[in-house]
């Protein structure tokens, strides 16, 4: 019997356009701060002005008389019932937590922390009456540098407690077991490279700053908020202010973007709540985009001593990284777990036998960090990708050779690599020759040596970065044994309605994503329903009780993944019934292209759209059936996933200007299989611009004050259409095994994966003048600079910067 | 408080206004028009951006009262019967938006870049929208966008 059978075109796989652009695109949105509920009051937030201060006198009498005033708090109003901003990833037992108030009370510890609250009728009235609030601070010394707070006698942060370090974490391959002893390694190797490189504090900047609506309804409350996690904020805010969860409702609605900086419990979100239960009045807060620069939470930021080990045939033989990560003045959410994140992934794709980590968490009076696009992986794949090139250096060999040398070869997966982790899939081989291929790298090289012996003022650099991450938050018993303080399954339902529409709902909280697209592309196949029956619930704990929300490239993998096993649920109870209706064995049943049909009886056939609305009306079902289809399911993934990808950077540097210029761009992402490449190429656009911005353009600067002097947008430079170049980018795919679908995580990519990049492409253009260095951003200034000197581009970068100059020229080893 | 006469999507207003009162918190407060957006308070981002007598300007460097007997077009006007304007289908068709904040100010900038310049360079379309901010993007596709829909287009 030859079978011709008609492949139906599969959904996954598709550029489908998406579904959510009709209301952006023509302004029918729902962003938290257009919504207005009746009787609703506005809040100003009056904060502080001082880096570390006690707070002596707050004079509010004046402001409360203002025209419109309801009310004004201070701190000490709310510091019974305020709790402390949670903190869920305490990384080791004797971490420690100073506790982080909503409002400050007795003392102030970064600029931009709230010191009162005024509440009016209309938000302009609020803002008119903070100018007549009178605090007095007595100052206290500031710390801002981390190397020099860790130092003995150093002024302190906390008074509370002993020192500015709030934990030490360690990994050790030697005594984890996946690895040999890490000082024998360096006892006996042949090479030995150490370097101290320097992540520059980042500020998220999605571009909807944050607001907060909260309006009390009976004795529960409902919050919309401009949030990623409106399951996590909901259960801590239960938590912190003791509000019953089930009387507390959360919506995140048209949100935009957060790429983590939306992934917190914020202290607005507090402090609205507080506000409104004690008023028993709705109320809005939206911050100024000066607010959110320097308030809302900040990323990166760590010195990275790394120690690199090898034979002289290029051969990796060991790695050491110690870090100091700072927290800022206090711990968010997870603010500890984002450099503990990096420990997993600083050994990257290369097979190293042996690895110590070490992280200390350390205080300043800055504005805390937490996760920023990537969270810890950005700042593990720039220093082992920039420390590969400077082995590469030392052994005179090529660096894209030295990583073909060291990296697990395709042959190899599953690998279990000496942080413990078992990749379960790539192909770094097909992605490098793929990108190799597409920049055309033998006629740069060519074109590098061509103008060096010129002497062209203006060189040409090659930048490398061959990355691996790890994301898809994952696998619950992991996070677990991390201490993490949830776990990282997601949730779907797939709900069957009468009309034969699909109602998907899901635990992930989309922030331009595209969940709705690409979950009914998802379930499309699935269920074999076109593509515009389904559609998909988000955001509302209300409708979507469950959930753990979207942050760490997780929502296709897990949450993608918990709606797939939801639609097989569907079909299975559907199969059911089609057997009863039919009158047949569920045995006897195919179900393709949406139908179940009697095999050998082609005719007999029911689409599940039709089994449906049977089941709604419930006349006739087999015995001790629920009249139901609507299924849920919660996956819990066994692994982590594992993109990876080959980028290359070319750039064009002026020698006599210091200006960068990327000339070509490419990158060849394995991101296993995908569900829209379209969705899939946008987010790796996105991802590069911030890697890149990393690379030129961003940096908060605090002054020596602890002013923090880029809060605004004219000074902190995201970048605009004029700042990026081109992206050439392309696919290969090695399907994950640890999915269904074989789909690994989309949204970090970028930006982990590009920042290493454009810097080694820099250093390539200098080296020759001695340049080994240059601080991140590399602005033409300290470009110039170090072309000048030959040296890392001087400590100060910008009017006010400290730019870790406490010994940026010293040479320290990693442990 | 100042009495203004201004058109907006095509609907006359007559209001009072307070002379501080910007352009954009006009609109969204006092018309509803919550399509245009506030993304930053230095009129860096023009997510705010709208048109002005055909032109674009940033709404939150535009005080109201700077509008009295002006015609302003909001992303909420620009759509002509059921029908989406050429520069909003572009933007779908070539995924050129993810969280959709900045798009309102994106595609009101691009409609008047193209009234000024109909078939504009890779080069003059990053100059054309150099004012407007995009954390998602990386802007590839925006340019591809206003690309598709410039007279050298494929549309």
């Amino acid at each position: 019997m030859t079978v011709t059978e008609e492949r139906p075109t599969s959904e996954v796989g598709k550029a489908r356009l998406r579904k959510e652009d009709a209301r952006l695109i023509t302004g029918q949105t729902n962003w938290t701060d257009n919504i207005v509920v009746p009787g609703m009051l506005h809040l100003a937030v009056l904060r502080s002005p001082m880096a570390h201060a006690k707070i002596t006198n707050v004079n509010i009498d004046e402001a409360k008389g203002r025209p419109g005033v309801i009310a004004v708090f201070t701190g000490k109003d709310f510091a019974e019932e305020q709790g402390t901003i949670p903190c869920a990833w305490p990384v080791t037992p004797d971490m420690v937590n100073p506790g982080h108030p909503s409002i400050a009370v007795d003392e102030v510890k970064h600029v931009g922390e709230a010191v009162a609250i005024v509440v009016a009728r209309d938000k302009y009235a609020a803002q008119d009456a903070l100018e007549h609030i009178d605090v007095d601070y007595e100052s206290l010394p500031v710390v801002l540098e981390m190397e020099a707070a860790v130092s003995d006698g150093a002024d302190k942060v906390h008074s509370h407690i002993d020192g500015n370090q709030s934990f030490s974490f360690v990994f050790d391959a030697g005594e984890a077991g996946t690895g040999e002893p890490t000082q024998e390694a360096f006892d006996n190797a042949e090479v030995v490279v150490s370097r101290r490189f320097v992540q520059q504090r980042l500020i998220p900047a999605f571009m909807e700053p944050r607001s907060t609506v909260v309006q009390p309804i009976g004795d529960g409350f409902t919050m919309w908020t401009s949030t990623q996690v409106p399951h996590i904020l909901r259960l801590m805010l239960a938590l912190t202010l003791g509000v019953p969860e089930h009387k507390l409702r959360v919506i995140a609605p048209d949100v935009g973007g957060g790429f983590g900086g939306k992934l917190q419990v914020t202290p607005e979100e507090v402090i609205c709540m507080m506000v409104s239960r004690r008023l028993r009045k709705p109320v809005k807060y939206t911050e100024s985009r000066s607010e959110s620069l320097m308030s809302a939470h900040h990323g990166r930021d760590q010195i990275q001593y790394i120690d690199i080990a090898a034979k002289r045939d290029g051969t990796v033989t060991g790695l050491k990284v110690r870090l100091l990560a700072d927290m800022g003045a206090y711990l968010r959410l997870v603010s500890p777990g984002v450099p503990v994140l990096g420990a997993f992934m600083f050994p990257a794709i290369y097979k190293f036998p042996a690895y110590r980590f070490q992280c200390d968490g350390v205080f300043t009076n800055k504005t805390p960090t937490d996760a920023y696009r990537g969270a810890g992986r950005p700042e593990a794949t720039f220093a082992i990708e920039r420390i590969m090139d400077e082995l590469a250096v030392e052994l005179a060999m090529d660096p894209m050779e030295l990583r073909r040398k060291n990296w697990i070869k395709h042959e190899e997966f599953p690998f279990t690599t000496v942080a413990g982790l078992t990749y379960d899939s790539g192909n770094y081989e097909a992605a490098t020759d793929k990108a190799q291929q597409m920049m055309d790298w033998d006629g740069l090289k060519a074109e590098q040596k061509q103008r060096r012996e010129s002497k062209d003022p203006v060189q040409l650099g090659l930048g490398i970065s061959t990355f691996t991450e790890m994301c898809g938050l994952a696998p619950s018993r992991v996070l677990g044994s991390l201490s993490y303080g949830a776990g990282g399954w997601e949730q779907a339902s797939v709900r069957m309605l009468p009309t034969g529409m699909v109602e998907v709902v899901t635990g992930t909280s989309p922030h331009g994503q595209g969940h709705v697209t690409a979950w009914s592309q998802i379930v499309a196949d699935q269920l074999g329903v076109p593509f515009e029956n389904i559609g998909v619930v988000h955001g509302d704990t209300a409708s979507s009780h469950k959930g753990l929300d979207s942050y760490g490239s997780r929502s296709l993998v897990v949450g993608g993944i918990a709606v797939v096993k939801a639609a097989e649920k569907v079909v299975q109870k559907a199969k059911r019934i089609a057997a009863h209706l039919l009158e047949a064995s569920e045995d006897d049943l195919d179900f393709k292209d949406g139908s179940f049909s009697v095999r050998g009886t082609p005719d007999s056939k029911m689409s599940i759209q039709e089994i449906a609305l049977a089941t709604f009306a419930a006349h006739n079902l087999p015995d001790g059936m629920e009249p139901t289809l609507d299924s849920d399911a919660t996956f819990d993934p066994e692994n982590f996933s594992f993109p990876h990808g080959t980028h290359l950077c070319a750039t064009e540097v002026d020698t006599e200007t210091g200006r960068v210029t990327i000339r070509k761009y490419v990158c060849v992402d394995d991101v296993g299989e995908v569900v829209n490449p379209l969705i899939v190429e946008g987010q790796i656009h996105g991802g590069l611009a911030q890697g890149i911005a990393q690379a030129l353009f961003e940096e908060a600067i605090y002054d020596d004050d602890g002013n923090l002097t880029t809060g605004s947008f004219v000074d902190y430079l995201v970048p605009s259409a004029s700042d990026l170049p081109h992206f050439d980018t392309d696919r290969t795919v090695s399907p994950a095994t640890s999915n269904p679908l074989g789909v690994k995580g989309v949204g970090e990519a970028g930006t982990i994966a590009s920042t290493p990049a454009v810097v080694n492409s820099v250093i390539d253009a200098l080296r020759y003048l001695g340049v080994d260095d240059i601080l991140m951003p590399m602005t033409p200034e300290r470009v110039w600079r170090a072309v000048k000197d030959g040296s890392s581009g001087g400590e100060r970068a910008a009017e006010g910067s400290l730019a870790y100059s406490a010994t940026a020229d010293t040479e320290e080893s990693a442990l | 408080m100042t009495r203004i006469k201004v058109t907006v999507d095509g609907v006359a207003y007559d209001d009072d206004v307070e002379p501080r009162l910007l352009l954009v918190h006009y609109l969204r407060e006092r018309l509803g028009k919550v399509g245009t957006v506030v993304g930053c308070d230095t009129s860096n981002c023009g997510a705010c951006t709208v048109l002005m007598d055909g032109k674009s300007v940033k709404s939150c460097t535009v005080l109201g009262v700077q509008a009295d007997g002006g015609e302003i077009t909001t992303i909420e006007g620009l759509s002509t019967d059921g029908r989406l304007h050429p520069v909003q289908q572009a933007f779908h068709e070539a995924h050129a938006l993810q969280c959709g904040f900045c798009t309102p100010g994106m595609i009101m900038a691009t409609v008047d870049l193209l009234s000024e310049n109909a078939n504009p360079s890779v080069e003059e379309i990053k100059d054309g929208i150099e004012g407007n901010l995009c954390r998602c993007t990386g802007y590839q596709n925006i340019i591809k966008a206003v690309q598709a829909v410039s007279s050298g287009g494929t549309q």
